[in-house]
Order: C-alpha cells, then sequence, then structure tokens
C-alpha cells in the first residue's frame, strides 16, 4: 500500500530583508500552509531566515546540464559587457 | 552523446572535485551506492531519535530536558535532509519508509545499545556524534551536491549536540563519587560501539573502495576512527576517566594512539539484527508509523480540498 508523503516543495529562504531568497532545500506537505509551516521547523530552527518562499517542485523549470556549454555560450564571448574592459584616464577620478 | 562520452564528462566533474547535482548524468552504481548510503544515514538520524527520547520525561532537570528536546528534534529534521536529499536520486519516501519499517534497510548499529543511564544520553552526545560528525565534516566535501548541502547544515547543528553531550558529562565526572561512576560506566559501555561507528576495517570494507573512487568518501574508515581515538582522549583525560582499553597507548613514531580494535563478531552480529535493542527500536518505530497513518489520512483529505476551496 502506497503511504502518501505528500507533494514536494521547494524551499527558498530569506536571511534578512532586503537579501536575496536563497533556495535551501525541500519539504513534504499536502498543502501551501502545510508546506510553510514545515519549512519553518526544518529550515529554521535557528534564525535562518525572516523569510521564506515554498514552490510545489513540479513547478520548478530548470536547464538541462547537459547543454549548459550551448545553452550559456552567448555569454562567453562578450567581454564588452563588464565595466574592466574600458580604458578611464587617470585623473577623472573614481567611475 | 553516448554512454561513454557522458562517463567521460562525469569523470572530468570529479577529477576537477565539481559536485554531481541530481539531473547530470551519472552510472547507475554510483546512484545505487548513494541511495543506500543516503537513505540509511537518513534512517540513523530517524531512529537516533529513540535511545534519546527515552529519555526526555526523566530528565533531571528543566534545562536538560529543553536541551534534549532542541536535540531530538534536531535529529528527525536531519532525517528529513537526508531523505529528500535521497529522494533527488529518484527514489520515493515511500520505498525507503518501507524498507526501514520491514527491516530491509540498515541504520547505524549503534542506536541498537540500550540507553540505562542519564550518563548514556551526555555519553551520546559526546561521543556518538562526536564520532558522526568527524563521518559528516569528510562528507561535506562529498561529490553529490544534496548530500554534501545537508552535511553542511548538519554539521553546523551536530556541533551543538556534541557540546551540550560533553557539558552533561563533566556535571557528573566533576560530581559526587556516585555520579562520576556513572559516566565511567557510560563511557565503558559506548566506548567500542562507538568505534565500531566508523564501519569495519579497511581491509574488510565491501564499498570503501567505490566510495573513495567516487568522492562520495574522502577518507577511509580506519583514518577516521584513529582521528576520532587522537582527539577523544585527551577528554577523557580531562574528567579523569579512563577509556576501557587496555592497550591504548601513545604511540610517538605515528603521532596517534595504538588502541584495540572493537568485537567486530558482535558488530556483524548487531547490524544482522541481534543486538540488544534491534527488535523494539523497528517496533518502536513501526508503532509511531501506523499510530501516525490518520494524521497523513486526514491532512491528504485536507490538501485535496484546498484547491476545490479556492476555485469556489
Amino acid at each position: 500500500m502506497s503511504d502518501n508523503q505528500g507533494q514536494l516543495w521547494e524551499v527558498f529562504v530569506q536571511k534578512k530583508s532586503g537579501q536575496p531568497f536563497v533556495h535551501c532545500g525541500n519539504v513534504h506537505a499536502f498543502d501551501k500552509e502545510m508546506a510553510l509551516q514545515n519549512a519553518r521547523d526544518v529550515y529554521t530552527r535557528r534564525n535562518e531566515g525572516m523569510a521564506l518562499w515554498v514552490v510545489l517542485s513540479t513547478a520548478i523549470v530548470a536547464s538541462s546540464p547537459e547543454d549548459i556549454g550551448s545553452f550559456f555560450e552567448p555569454a562567453n564571448d562578450k567581454i564588452f559587457r563588464h565595466p574592466t574592459f574600458y580604458q578611464i584616464p587617470d585623473g577623472v577620478g573614481h567611475m | 552523446m553516448d554512454t561513454a562520452k557522458f562517463e567521460e564528462v562525469f569523470e572530468a566533474k570529479l577529477a576537477k572535485n565539481d559536485f554531481i547535482e541530481p539531473k547530470d548524468w551519472m552510472p547507475e552504481n554510483y546512484r545505487k551506492h548513494l541511495i543506500r548510503q543516503v537513505s540509511q544515514h537518513a534512517h540513523s538520524e530517524i531512529v537516533g531519535m529513540l535511545p534519546e527520547g527515552n529519555w526526555i520525561t526523566r530528565a533531571p532537570s528543566l534545562r536538560a530536558k529543553l536541551v534534549l528536546l532542541a536535540k531530538v528534534q534536531d535529529e528527525g529534521g536531519h532525517g528529513l535532509y537526508l531523505y529528500t536529499a535521497a529522494e533527488s536520486l529518484g527514489i520515493s519516501r515511500d520505498e525507503m519508509l518501507n524498507a526501514l519499517l520491514t527491516g530491509k534497510a540498515k541504520y547505524s548499529s549503534i542506536f541498537n545499545y540500550p540507553t540505562l543511564t542519564w550518563a548514556d544520553i551526555g555519553a551520546i552526545g559526546w561521543l556518538v556524534d562526536g564520532a558522526a560528525i568527524m563521518n559528516q565534516v569528510m562528507l561535506q566535501r562529498s561529490s553529490y551536491g544534496p548530500y554534501s548541502r545537508a552535511m553542511v547544515r548538519i554539521c553546523k547543528e551536530e556541533s551543538f549536540h556534541q557540546r551540550q553531550g560533553y557539558e552533561s558529562i563533566t556535571h557528573l565526572a566533576f560530581g559526587t563519587p556516585e555520579q562520576k561512576a556513572m559516566a565511567q560506566d557510560a563511557l565503558n559501555r559506548w566506548w567500542f560501539p562507538t568505534l565500531m561507528m566508523f564501519g569495519p576495517p579497511d581491509r574488510e570494507s565491501p564499498n570503501s573502495e567505490n566510495a573513495l573512487k567516487w568522492r562520495i568518501k574522502r577518507e577511509t574508515n580506519d583514518q577516521l576512527r584513529q582521528r576520532f581515538v587522537n582527539q577523544t582522549v585527551k577528554q577523557v583525560e580531562y574528567l579523569g576517566l579512563t577509556v576501557p582499553d587496555k592497550h591504548l597507548k601513545w604511540n610517538e613514531a605515528k603521532q596517534g594512539y595504538d588502541f584495540s580494535e572493537p568485537d567486530w563478531d558482535e558488530f556483524k552480529n548487531v547490524i544482522k539484527g541481534n543486538g540488544i535493542c534491534n527488535k523494539e527500536r523497528l517496533a518502536s518505530r513501526n508503532k509511531a508509523h501506523s499510530e501516525g497513518a490518520w494524521v497523513r489520512a486526514a491532512a491528504e483529505a485536507y490538501g485535496k480540498k484546498q484547491p476545490e476551496k479556492e476555485a469556489a
């Protein structure tokens, strides 16, 4: 007999107000509220966070590891997107 | 890409100390090895709640009770981190729990020893969690990303476990002669079972070779055991207690202690299910699981109603 443990939810924690939400793991739960409460109990027992997001794992769309090369390739040859690409004359101060 | 190419990418990642993530290609045996190791690790955390839970109602002070409750709650949390890490390898939680409850899955042999006195609770925190930390610090650099990340989190929390255990033993060791005797008795009973926690000696450890090759483990059972003994002896000496091993002796040449091996026949026997508490632990887990069935059923029914309510 299958003994249902609920759906899988991904948990994101914000450490302090203003900081990004960072993925920290997942929990099983049967609905949103339970997912939030379980996430609180499992991942923030020591003030690790001030805010939580929970998202159904099935709702996450991920890039595929096999395609890493071609998928991120467009960024590789565009060093002019970085500030250090440009020469600024001495004497104009911090820029 | 064909399999050979996938394997090349996998090996290259290991060589670079990169992590393997759930969606990456991995050899079937790597996956199987991890499922076995991570699920057993999860089971150990969950069964590990039982010997300590046994003392929550009898903790000698409110402070001790709060600490023990927090520690047991942490162990439950550790089990959950590890179960989800194992699930990312493609096994369901149902399958894992079922394997534990039917006695098919193994968990750490240490939890099949009884906690007879309050000193045992201190000894578990100090020695058992101490040995677990030594193993888990190494596993923080394990090649499987979700396992490694779970270990980082667990190690942070285990440090509290070990320190509270040593503090508790300190109170006994510097207490009345009866209390000191209790501490010594706990040390006598837990010393060798703790040394067994690192697993069989390297010369007969069936799973070590692959684990090291795949960087799931980074050090051998014997290396970790030696480090544990080196580190723990001075903690024993500070307490004025004695390690229950006549052959324990500092070896200047290897800059470490020589010590007696645990009784490996006893170890095998406990693993096989014949330890003092194997049956009791399994029965307790089964009882808790079946008594929680109505909660799971109610939660599931409630969860199913939620979308209907929102639509209305």
